[in-house]
């Protein structure tokens, strides 16, 4: 059953992305942006909790999910460590997702050619 | 006359125009997006399970399930796969968090010429700068209220 909540929910966000990328100019740099702050807004509106709930990856594989982490990691910060943590959480939380990213990203510029985008 | 024959190849043109321009239907596009994005989160739940099945809790499952995908996707970025994907899945590439791995690998593969610096490490961030610097000002914003809301006794 969890798969079957994952793939919907998650094939649900997708859809409606796809709504914004061909009916507006938006650019995909600026739709994960804008999908980064909605996940945290969502978040702090205890809107997003449920849904990973219900939905589990299909909720937090989407760069939703990545706001979502941001705001998470940011109020366990303050409420552990008070006002620095508003300086903490949110790279606390996002560590590993950013740390892979580059990390990956760089090794693979070592190992591979740029190639023509076909 | 003139203007007739100026009418008559415009309408030549907004012909050719309208063959050449790829047709763009949402509905498809987003039966795609729909179908890809669903499969990638598919595989996120598989490996959060296998995860979860060898006793991690949720968060450190979370983070293995991230890592992971980060890793294959930019595999297949280098591997030059998922462009192939994103061109069919659309936003359904885009949006995972495999479509943010994905746009970290192809800026630091595509600017490699540009050197060690000025290439690999500025254009890195290209869309990862974006992306990390509006998350944690949000998600800052959003904290300074809630310390606020917490000072004055609220939540």
């Amino acid at each position: 059953m969890s798969y079957f909540h994952a793939f919907w929910v998650g094939g649900l966000i997708c859809a409606l992305v796809q709504i914004l990328l061909d009916r507006t100019k938006l650019m995909p740099g600026r739709v994960m942006v804008l999908l980064v702050c909605s996940g945290a807004i969502l978040s702090a509106a205890g809107l997003y909790r449920p849904l990973v709930e219900f939905a589990g990856a299909g909720a937090s594989v989407p760069l939703l999910g990545f706001g979502h982490l941001l705001w998470e990691g940011i109020r366990k910060a303050i409420d552990e460590s008070g006002f620095i943590g508003l300086f903490m959480g949110g790279f606390t939380s996002s560590a590993v997702g950013i740390s892979a990213a580059l990390i990956f990203s760089y090794l693979a510029s070592l190992m591979f050619k740029p190639k023509m985008k076909g | 006359m003139a203007d007739i024959q100026t009418q008559k190849k415009q309408k030549e043109y907004e012909k050719y125009v309208k063959k050449v321009t790829p047709v763009h239907s949402l509905p498809l596009n987003m039966a795609r997006a729909f179908l890809v994005g669903g499969l990638i989160c598919v595989l996120g739940q598989w490996i959060m399970n296998v995860c979860q099945n060898m006793g991690m809790d949720r968060q450190m499952a979370g983070a293995w399930t991230s890592g992971t995908l980060i890793l294959l996707s930019v595999l297949l970025t280098g591997l030059n796969i998922y462009p192939k994907l994103a061109k069919f899945g659309g936003a359904g590439t885009l949006v995972p968090i495999t479509g943010f791995a994905n746009s970290v690998a192809a800026s630091a593969i595509e600017f490699q010429k540009e050197g060690q610096v000025m290439g690999i490490g500025c254009k890195i961030f290209t869309i990862a700068g974006p992306v990390i610097l509006f998350g944690i000002i949000s998600s800052w914003i959003l904290g300074v209220g809630y310390w606020l809301l917490k000072m004055v006794g609220v939540v």
